[in-house]
Parts: structure tokens; sequence; C-alpha cells
């Protein structure tokens, strides 16, 4: 088999975070700057994390309409 | 690690005859499977023999075919004990629907007790029965991926390689934990095995029968996807219990590094893991879903059994003080 794979940069999780793979830098909304550290990392959609703006899974107990699309 | 104490008659015999300098098994091999701590104290250490070894113990005897022979009657027994407390879940989707399947499972958890209730010892009791897992933490998983086609081993590695601290061994989420323990003066070696109930050897040593076996190794990433999908808000609830009890600072980090760790995990687990798998070998769905609920289920009996000799001791001290 020698056929390419999909491997994108940003992915959206249905219901759930976005996963950026690689070095970012994300800005919150107060301007303050959060290097990520992983090769990948979940940066909160639901903005309920207790550690924003990275994924805490907080989004699994939230009624599904609070849930991000 | 120094050899546990046996436990029953199969323990008694293997762990003499490990010793012995002998190669012949078949004594132990007679003694056939007993039931429960003692047959499960017994896989523990055959597995043993493929991780890190044991003292005393030959290196060489990792391979011993009479050994081998005992380790897979004992595996058998254990597997088939776990597929019958399993019920495949109709015609649900892995990747789709696992979450969802998730949210309507509800075992009994740990962390719950130990953000708002336990006391200083039973954290550290967890703590000590607990370091069976995470001294290996990731170490079964990574058995699987020379298992796997190209998608689901490159996902796997993707995730390991954060489990593996990146390149950093200070990161590596085994010596976090060996560090935490450390800090609560607690031995970061294989110590507390004779503590371990029986509860804790089955979680260990299913990780390790699906890591072993190449046949299992759906049951293996299923197995993964629903421990990382178990694993950010109850680590949040260890980390904020470990606060409230004033446990040092490194311990808390080991949980707090596994509430965001997990929270990517859980996702890289279903979707680009389990979702690999399935894409390439897609007859895996049922074994997929049988470590997963095998992982839950084993989890809830842990949970269950330490919450009551809790509950138990408490009773126990208010009747004293009455």
């Amino acid at each position: 088999m020698s056929e390419d794979y999909d491997h994108p940069d940003v992915v959206l999780c249905p219901g759930g975070p976005m996963l950026l793979r690689g070095r970012h830098v994300v800005e919150d909304a107060d301007g303050v700057a959060h290097e990520t550290t992983r090769p990948v990392t979940a940066v909160c959609r639901c903005h309920k994390s207790a550690s924003f703006p990275w994924c805490d899974g907080t989004h699994k107990v939230l009624p599904e309409k609070l849930r991000p699309v | 690690m120094q050899m546990p104490q046996p436990r029953g008659p199969l323990t008694e015999e293997l762990f003499g005859a490990l010793r012995s300098g002998s190669d012949d098994f078949y004594p132990v091999l007679a003694v056939g499977a007993s039931e429960g701590e003692d047959t499960a104290l017994a896989l523990w250490v055959l597995h043993e023999l493929h991780y890190r070894g044991i003292e005393g113990v030959p290196d060489a005897l990792e391979w011993d075919p009479q050994l081998i022979r005992l380790r897979g009657v004992l595996e058998r027994d254990l597997e088939s004990r776990l597929r019958e407390r399993w019920t495949p879940p109709g015609d649900l989707r892995f990747v789709e629907d696992f979450f969802d399947w998730l949210a309507e499972q509800d075992g009994a958890s740990v962390a719950g007790h130990v953000h708002r209730d336990a006391d200083r010892e039973q954290v550290l009791e967890l703590l000590r029965v607990r370091s069976l897992y995470h001294l290996k933490e990731s170490d079964p998983t990574a058995w699987v991926v020379p298992r796997l086609g190209v998608r689901a081993k490159a996902a796997l590695m993707e995730l390991q390689y954060d489990e593996y601290g990146g390149g950093d061994p200070n990161r590596l989420h085994h010596h976090l934990w060996a560090r935490g323990l450390a800090a609560c003066g607690l031995d970061p070696s294989y110590s507390y095995v004779d503590e371990a109930p029986l509860e804790v050897l089955e979680q260990n040593n299913a990780m390790s029968l699906f890591g072993l076996h190449r046949r299992l190794r759906g049951a293996a990433l299923g197995h993964l996807a629903a421990f990382e999908a178990t694993s950010s808000l109850p680590s949040r609830r260890m980390a904020q219990g470990l606060q409230r009890l004033g446990f040092p600072a490194e311990i808390i980090d080991y949980y707090t590094e596994h509430v965001e760790a997990d929270a990517v995990h859980e996702q890289l687990a279903v979707r680009t893991i389990c979702g690999g798998l399935l894409a390439e070998e897609p007859e895996l769905e049922a074994d997929v879903w049988f470590g997963a609920f095998t992982c839950l289920d084993l989890e809830d009996r842990f949970a269950r059994a330490m919450l009551e000799r809790w509950d138990a001791a408490d009773e126990a001290r208010k009747d004293e003080v009455a």
C-alpha cells in the first residue's frame, strides 16, 4: 500500500475541542498568549473549560445544545 | 522488583520454582489454575517477566516454554471470564457512537470520593495500589505498535510520544508518577504488589493480555480509548482532592498533567487510533468494544471494592467512637 493519508493540522471534533498539531501560540479573549507544549493540543470550543483555552473534557458533561457543533 | 508474597497453592509452587534455578516447571503446571487472587498474582508475575523482570529470576525464563504454557492457560481463563461479562452493544459504530455510549455508563468512581470525602490514609492506600498500573502506564499498549496498519500505527505513536514525554525523560508519565509517589514518602518501585487487591491485579493483567496478543489488538485499542476518555474529569477531581488534603505538588502535578493530556488523548484514541484501526481492519469492531467495556467494567469493580472497604472502615471507626 502506498496511498497518501489525510493528516490535517487542525481537526474540529464534533461536540468537542479543536485539535492543533504542532507548536502554536493561542491568544485568548484578554490578549494573553498561550503556547502549546505537546505534539497535539486540544483547544476548548465550549468555553467552559477550567483550563481555558485548553480543553479539560468539560464539554462531555454539558447538555447537547451547549456543546460545540 | 522483589518477588511478591504468594497468595495460595499456585503462587507458592510457582514462586518457589522461579527462584530455584531449575527450569523444570512441571510441578507448577500440575497445580493447575486455582482461583481469585492466587491465579491473578501468578499471571501478574508471569507478565512481569516480559516487562522489567523479578529479582532472583533468570531473564531467560521470560520465554521458557513451560511458563508460556502456564501463562497461556491463565490468560485463557481470564479472557473467557472477561468475555462472559460483556454484552456487545448492538449496532453502534465505535467512532461515531462511543462518546454517547460512554455518557450512559455509570460506574463507581474513586475520584469523586477523593475529591470530597477521602482521608489521607485512604488516599495513600489508593496511590499504593494504583502504583502497579501507573509505574507501567502506557507500556502494555506499546506492545501493540508493530501489529498495526499504517494509519493506526502512526496515530498510536502520536499519542504514545506524548505519554513517553516527547523525548524528555522528565515528562515521561510513569516517571512523573514515580516522582509524585516519592514526594508523598512512598516507594516508587513495585513494592506494593502485596497490598494490591484482586481487582487491581485483574486490571493490570487484562492490559498485558490485550497488549501481548496480536489477536487482541482491537481490544487493546478499545481499552485505551475508554481509559483515556474516563481520565480528564476524574484527574481534575483527584488533583482537587489531593490539594484539599495538602499532598505534595509533584503528585498533584501528575494529575493536572492528565487533565489536559487526556482531553487530547481521548480524541486521538477514539478518532484517529480506533478510527484508523477500524478503517483498515473493520472486522475488529467487536473487539474494540470488548476492550472498551472491559476497561470500564474492571474500573467499576475496583472502585466498588475500595469504596466498600473504606465505608466499612469508616463505620468501624464510628462504632469505636460511640
